[in-house]
């Protein structure tokens, strides 16, 4: 995947069209999700991403290829979404410091005392799977930037942990405790749409 | 422990004495598997399509690039 980027970057420094909407239409989807966790509205992610490409061409000859092309590029996203946009939360986020589990589903001993749930082989059901997307959109929404930042490109980019860090300049031990409470927050938010 | 557990980024000590944990605790294995679960559903989120429109729009921005550099 990285080579074809390259290529396609070549042909489009040497006056290829096709080659540069093919780069577009490639990074399109995850750019306008990462786009979309720092700023309120879609169309302004658009902007966002219109806006990145543009500083992606007139930066071209500063893309010593140090870094792939997505992680050089993604940088230059999140630069300008956090400078573009405040995000407006519609909801209230819940706090950074929330532990991952409610402390209250323990007993003394440390057991669980109000264990998850089940509803991981339910979750293959088509019609499920559909409102648990729905939940999972609404609870990124709620996340705290930071790590809707972080989900987003891991879980459903698909990014490494090592481009995740270079993108937003980061440490590892960073990351993970933001991926870790990001993902808790959306396991919570599954299982109370599932055992209401 | 659970996100560095599925990094890899616990020791290998760590790691025997969760598996061993997980392998006698049902209600830990189901946060487990809630959570890997959580991250397949996190990657199944639907895509975004790129239209004609967008394609011109972008063929518009490349093609003053060009002009500008020429």
């Amino acid at each position: 995947m990285n080579e074809e980027d390259e290529e396609l970057v070549a042909r489009m420094r040497a006056g290829d069209e096709e080659a540069f909407v093919s780069l577009v239409a490639r990074h399109h989807a995850s750019m306008l999700r990462l786009a979309n966790s720092f700023v309120s509205s879609r169309a302004v992610a658009e902007e966002v991403v219109q806006d990145t490409w543009m500083g992606v061409l007139r930066g071209l000859d500063g893309f010593a290829g140090r870094s792939s092309f997505k992680t050089w590029l993604l940088r230059i996203l999140v630069n300008r979404a956090r400078t573009t946009g405040m995000r407006e939360r519609r909801s209230v986020a819940i706090g950074d410091a929330a532990p991952a589990v409610d402390a209250s589903r323990f007993d003394a001993s440390g057991a669980w005392s109000s264990p998850p749930q089940h509803w991981v082989e339910d979750s293959d059901d088509r019609l499920l799977a559909q409102s648990l997307a729905q939940r999972i959109e609404q609870g990124l929404a709620q996340l705290p930037e930071r790590q809707r930042e972080v989900v987003t490109m891991r879980d459903v980019d698909g990014l490494s942990s090592r481009e995740v860090c270079e993108v937003l300049d980061i440490s590892e031990a960073n990351q993970r405790v933001l991926l870790h409470r990001g993902r808790s927050h959306l396991r919570q938010a599954l299982e109370d749409a599932v055992s209401p | 422990m659970v996100t560095d557990y599925l990094e890899g980024a616990l020791s290998r000590g760590q790691r025997k004495r969760l598996d061993a944990h997980l392998a006698g605790c049902e209600h830990c294995s189901e946060y487990l598997a809630q959570m890997r679960a959580t991250i397949a559903l996190t990657g199944r989120l639907r895509s975004e399509d790129f239209t004609p429109e967008m394609r011109e729009e972008f063929g518009d921005i490349y093609r003053r690039w060009r002009a500008e550099e020429d």
